[in-house]
């Protein structure tokens, strides 16, 4: 992508990855009351890879990144994140770990009353003694790598949804975070701020050394840019490899979801009974709108 | 029998959740009083809300307080007069106001005008994600977003009350004095006499800075707790509005028996 600052940049010298995951997910079971949203979750991200979670809405991927970034805590089971048991750690410990990763949420979570320059610049005020001309320099060149620079005075009111989708990856990368975690990114974009996304992912992940996680249900831009995928069903991991793996299986699971068909494991029906012993009922009364 | 235990049952389901609702808020209340460093240490964070909620609440309340005046002006004449005592209108107007009409409807005034702001915003905030995003920065929404709108409230209604109190007491001199031709000299000097600094006018602040408190809290608290949907931030609001009016008229009972009548 021409327009990306990172691409345009001399390759870095390789330096040693720790073998260790960056994240580690054993046995992670996560319930609401009674209502189980995840049983038996095992997921690894590896360091400096790019891996996806899939599954349909509401399935458990958004509560699996919250789990992840310690905003809920889990029924049993453990995260770890870098090594760290994350449900562990007490308020001050956690926030220090959130000062390590990054989030892209589904629609941007942008502060509607700051302007583009001072999303991108507000954990660096936040979390830093950097002076303002520092910061300022900074700022420009995130917006740079998302090819928002010329953007920066503008209020987030004024930004179309594939932009502030960008401005909001300028503000999760802000502090070079060692994880970034994506809530649906490409949700609603077209396709040139699809492409756009996607690749931003791929190439930020690669330039900062980062760890990458996607939560979405976009197969096929996702599948272009990921490392490994996990297939996620009524709170279970029901498959997972690697791209051209996934592309390739006839799990039924993964075979209709990658290619959208309308019926399979996942019934185009809503659970209802027989349609004949419904058909001969006498209809319901309307609600009242006072009821 | 069924009905009754039915009955029984729902309202003491009721009741728990309102306790335990009530429960949430005063510890709400805790964590916002122990997160207001940052509000307190950047304290551009809440002069920026005292802009919104106060400045911007200073038209409403001084137009306000100059009909209640007016009003007061003539009302107070009309009763006056029939026992000779038109002079003392000035008195009538200053302790009217400063006691009980400036703190307690400057406080309505400002639950429905800036309360309501301060709610409909952190509940859309928190429908957008945009605390949970703060959260993930690793920056507390509470010292970020609710500390400083609290204070600023807390702040501000004193000197709207001030405000409305001082336009009320020009709006009763338009009337009295200008309009009625009430004699001048006798509206202010014996207002002057009339009116004790520390049992009339702190007493007033005190009950501002109460209601302040008050609808500030019960702002902030609404808006955070709000569901994070359309209807739920419009629920929020009006629960604002409502419980505010009720928790200021029930507040102002109190601070009267306590502050004028020696209990």
């Amino acid at each position: 992508m021409p327009g990306l600052f990172l691409t345009a940049m001399p390759p870095l010298p390789a330096t040693p990855v720790p073998a260790d995951p960056l994240v580690q997910i054993r046995d992670l079971n996560f319930a609401y009351d009674s209502r189980s949203i995840l049983s038996g979750i095992n997921i690894t991200i590896p360091r400096g890879k790019v891996v996806a979670i899939m599954g349909p809405s509401g399935c458990g991927k958004t509560t699996t990144l919250r789990l992840i970034g310690g905003q809920l805590r889990p029924t049993s089971g453990e995260v770890r994140v870098a090594g760290q048991i994350v449900h562990e750690f007490d308020d001050d410990g956690l926030y220090r770990m959130r000062r390590r990763m990054g989030m892209l949420f589904q629609f941007g979570a942008l502060f509607t009353d700051m302007s583009v320059y001072d999303n991108v610049a507000f954990q660096m005020r936040e979390h830093t003694n950097l002076p303002e001309e520092l910061i300022h320099d900074l700022v420009l060149m995130k917006l740079h790598a998302v090819g928002l620079r010329g953007a920066h005075k503008l209020m987030p009111a004024e930004l179309s949804g594939g932009m502030a989708r960008r401005v909001a990856l300028a503000r999760a990368i802000a502090l070079d975070p060692m994880l970034i975690m994506y809530d649906e990114p490409f949700a609603g974009l077209d396709p040139i701020s699809l492409s756009i996304i996607g690749e931003l992912i791929r190439t930020l992940n690669d330039a900062l050394g980062a760890s990458s996680i996607v939560v979405t249900h976009d197969v096929h831009e996702s599948l272009k840019i990921v490392d490994y995928i996990y297939f996620v069903s009524e709170g279970k991991i029901v498959a997972e490899g690697t791209a051209e793996e996934i592309k390739e299986s006839q799990a039924p699971y993964v075979h209709q979801f990658v290619w959208g068909e309308a019926d399979g494991p996942v019934p185009f029906q809503y659970p209802a009974r027989p349609y004949g012993e419904e058909m001969m009922e006498q209809p319901s009364k309307p609600r009242r709108w006072w009821s | 029998m069924k009905r009754v235990q039915d009955l029984l049952r729902q309202l003491g389901q009721q009741f728990t959740e309102r306790l335990w609702r009530l429960g949430f808020a005063s510890r709400f209340l805790l964590m916002t009083v122990l997160y207001s460093g940052t509000a307190l240490k950047r304290f551009h964070l809440t002069i920026r809300e005292i802009y919104f909620t106060g400045v911007l609440s200073l038209i409403i309340i001084l137009v306000s307080g100059m009909f209640v005046g007016m009003v007061l002006g003539l009302q107070g004449y009309d009763t006056l007069q029939r026992y000779g005592s038109s002079e003392a209108l000035g008195v009538l107007v200053a302790l009217s106001l400063v006691r009980e009409l400036g703190p307690v409807v400057a406080a309505l005034l400002f639950a429905s005008r800036a309360g309501s702001a301060i709610t409909a915003e952190i509940g859309l905030m928190k429908a957008t994600e945009q605390l949970s995003a703060m959260e993930m920065m690793a920056v507390s929404p509470i010292a970020r977003v609710v500390a400083p709108r609290f204070w600023a409230g807390v702040i501000s209604m004193p000197i709207l009350a001030a405000l409305f109190s001082a336009m009320g007491v020009f709006g009763g001199y338009l009337v009295g004095v200008q309009l009625i031709g009430v004699d001048e000299g006798s509206f202010w000097s014996q207002m002057q006499a009339a009116v004790d600094f520390r049992e009339d006018i702190m007493n007033g602040v005190i009950k501002s800075f109460v209601f302040g408190v008050l609808v500030s809290w019960i702002a902030v608290f609404e808006g955070y707790d709000a569901d994070p949907t359309a209807e739920g931030v419009s629920r929020a609001t009006t629960r604002t509005v409502v419980t505010s009016s009720l928790a200021i008229l029930a507040a102002d009972f109190v601070l009267t028996a306590f502050m004028f009548r020696g209990i």
